[in-house]
């Protein structure tokens, strides 16, 4: 099936999993629109994204946020192929909005339905920004709410998480690391920025490891190190050198993620990487990725920051690719699932 | 002129599908319901092409969309509310949303005197509206605890509604809890908003009737994580 400009399909995507109201329209491969509504302000002052009130934000923006992405995109409804929306995993009452406000366009529109994972969304955007995803990749994932390292031989169907965080996720580490450190919410591009000035081996953080899990992380630990150790020169009066503790505890997190993901792909011998997620904005994690990358071989493929985090082009791209494939579309009964696995 | 009417702000799911005449009286098509649950999400898009399909209507014969508001627990409500919005957004027709316990006391305007309706709010609390005999809201709606709204309401009311009316059937023990349809119903969402329908009135956000913050509060001071 492709479009009517045969220049493959016209999908319009749906992203609410989290505290972003995303919708995104591309052609193919080729993005076209990526409207964007982010209640980030409103959360900044909890510390966290509040579900409730993330959920409340998606449903007054959902309208508005469609009719922007279709005049980016400089399309109609008549012109959309499908409609594609994430199903998980998520946030339960967030997601809920978007499946619920997709589903209504497709039985309104008479437009098929395709409901996506979230993760694989992160690892399909790729295509927009660096064209055909090679098949199989080890996808690195990292974000506020997801650390995974995943090998996708078909990201319409077949994704086979390789292992995950057994506790916080990394964007997780690096908000609550910047409340240690008095830097605002989100805590990503604060740390990023503090680091820059700051001595990546100033302070030897631990790398957790979990045990048989050679592809998994832990970042509980290093986040209660980082706080024992500010604790510390605190109560000893010193003042704590900011720009050193987010330096080396970014050191701490993109050491591990890179080494496991480099070794995921040494191991299964795959010699692509895909990189996505709301952390691969991190400067840090960019470039060690791409040094060890080139060290071992492997071809690394990161989208531009702007389409590292949630957005709905994301989902748009995973949609047309199902299109493409010949993907049978979702029932109207389809859940938002907060805890949707990979096929 | 066809409208689609709505409410997901109980466990009851219920949808129709209505002919509005000029004069703004109501034929019903179609109508479904589901006990939901939690399952609003999964079960209103689906019973939506039941009803365009039972009647053999099409998505883009319809005119207008009617929606319950709420209150509600928020999750299923904004179900319904997303839902609406966006079958009106997709074919450029005017939705229009009502106080979903008025829809309930609709239903229940035949009988004399004054109409209690209670539905359940989660935590110990109900969501409540007062009518008087002419089946006009002159309070609420709001949400309160059961025996607050017991108390306020004696008096003024000959009968409670609802379901809140039989889940708390203690607090309202004073009172003649009727427990003939209990649920809203969407051909009553239908009705009350078929004269603005008829009149073409222009279309409005629909904004649920949350009644409630959300539960957050901002964090205080950060925990140590250093032994004393």
């Amino acid at each position: 099936m492709t479009g009517p400009r045969g220049l493959g399909p016209l999908v319009l995507g749906i992203e609410t999993s989290c505290d972003e109201t995303g919708v995104g329209v591309v052609r193919g491969d080729e993005l076209l629109a990526d409207a964007l509504a982010s209640s980030v302000d409103e959360h900044a002052r909890f510390g966290g994204v509040v579900p409730e009130v993330a959920s409340r934000a998606h449903l007054e923006a959902m309208q508005p946020t469609v009719h922007r992405a279709l005049a980016d995109a400089g399309v109609t409804w008549s012109d959309v192929d499908a409609i594609a929306v994430t199903a998980g995993p998520g946030l339960a009452g967030a997601l809920l909005v978007g499946v619920a406000a997709a589903k209504a366009y497709a039985v309104a529109l008479g437009k098929p339905l395709y409901g996506v994972n979230h993760l694989a969304a992160h690892v399909a955007v790729d295509r927009l920004a660096n064209g055909d995803l090679p098949e199989p990749c080890v996808a690195l994932l990292v974000s506020g709410g997801h650390s995974s390292l995943l090998v996708v031989p078909d990201v319409t169907g077949t994704v086979e998480p390789l292992g995950q965080t057994v506790d916080d996720a990394a964007g997780e580490a690096f908000d609550k690391v910047a409340r240690v450190l008095g830097l605002p919410f989100p805590g990503g591009p604060h740390i990023d920025r503090a680091a820059r000035d700051g001595d990546a081996a100033a302070i030897d953080f631990p790398r957790g490891v979990v045990r048989d899990a050679p592809y998994s992380f832990t970042f509980s630990g290093l986040k209660t190190a980082v706080a024992r150790w500010v604790e510390a020169r605190t109560r000893a009066g010193e003042q704590v050198p900011v720009d050193d503790v987010a330096a080396s505890f970014q050191e701490a997190v993109v050491d591990v993620l890179t080494k496991r993901a480099v070794a995921a792909c040494r191991d299964r011998g795959i010699d692509h990487l895909v990189i996505g997620g709301g952390v691969a904005a991190n400067s840090r994690l960019r470039a060690l990725a791409a040094q060890r990358c080139e060290a071992a071989g492997i071809v690394l493929r990161t989208p531009p920051p702007r389409l590292c985090t949630d957005n709905g082009a994301m989902v748009a791209a995973l949609g047309a690719l199902m299109v493409e494939r010949d993907v049978a579309p979702s029932p109207l009964d389809l859940p938002a699932d907060p805890a949707l696995a990979l096929a | 002129m066809l409208l689609l009417a709505l409410d997901s702000s109980t466990p009851r799911v219920t949808v129709a599908l209505v002919d509005v005449a000029a004069d703004a009286t109501v034929r019903v098509l179609a109508e479904h319901a589901d006990d939901a649950g939690n399952r609003h999400g999964e079960l209103l898009a689906p019973a939506i092409q039941r009803v365009l399909a039972t009647a053999g209507a099409a998505p883009t014969d319809l005119r207008a969309v009617g929606c319950g508001l709420g209150p509600g627990p928020f999750t299923g409500l904004r179900v319904g509310i997303v839902t609406a919005a966006s079958i009106a957004d997709g074919l450029g027709v005017p939705a229009y949303g009502v106080c979903s316990l008025d829809a309930l006391a609709l239903a229940h305007r035949e009988q004399p005197g004054g109409l209690l309706v209670v539905t359940d709010a989660r935590r110990k609390q109900v969501y409540w509206a007062r009518y008087d005999e002419e089946g006009r809201r002159v309070d609420g709606p709001e949400v309160s605890a059961p025996d607050d709204v017991a108390a306020a309401a004696r008096g003024h009311v000959d009968r409670v509604v609802g379901p809140g009316a039989t889940q708390w059937s203690d607090a309202f023990a004073g009172f003649a809890i009727d427990e003939s349809d209990p649920w809203p119903q969407a051909n009553m969402v239908a009705r009350l908003v078929a004269p603005r329908a008829a009149a073409q009135a222009p279309t409005e956000q629909l904004t649920p009737m949350y009644l409630r913050r959300p539960d957050a509060r901002p964090p205080t001071s950060l925990k140590a994580v250093t032994p004393r």
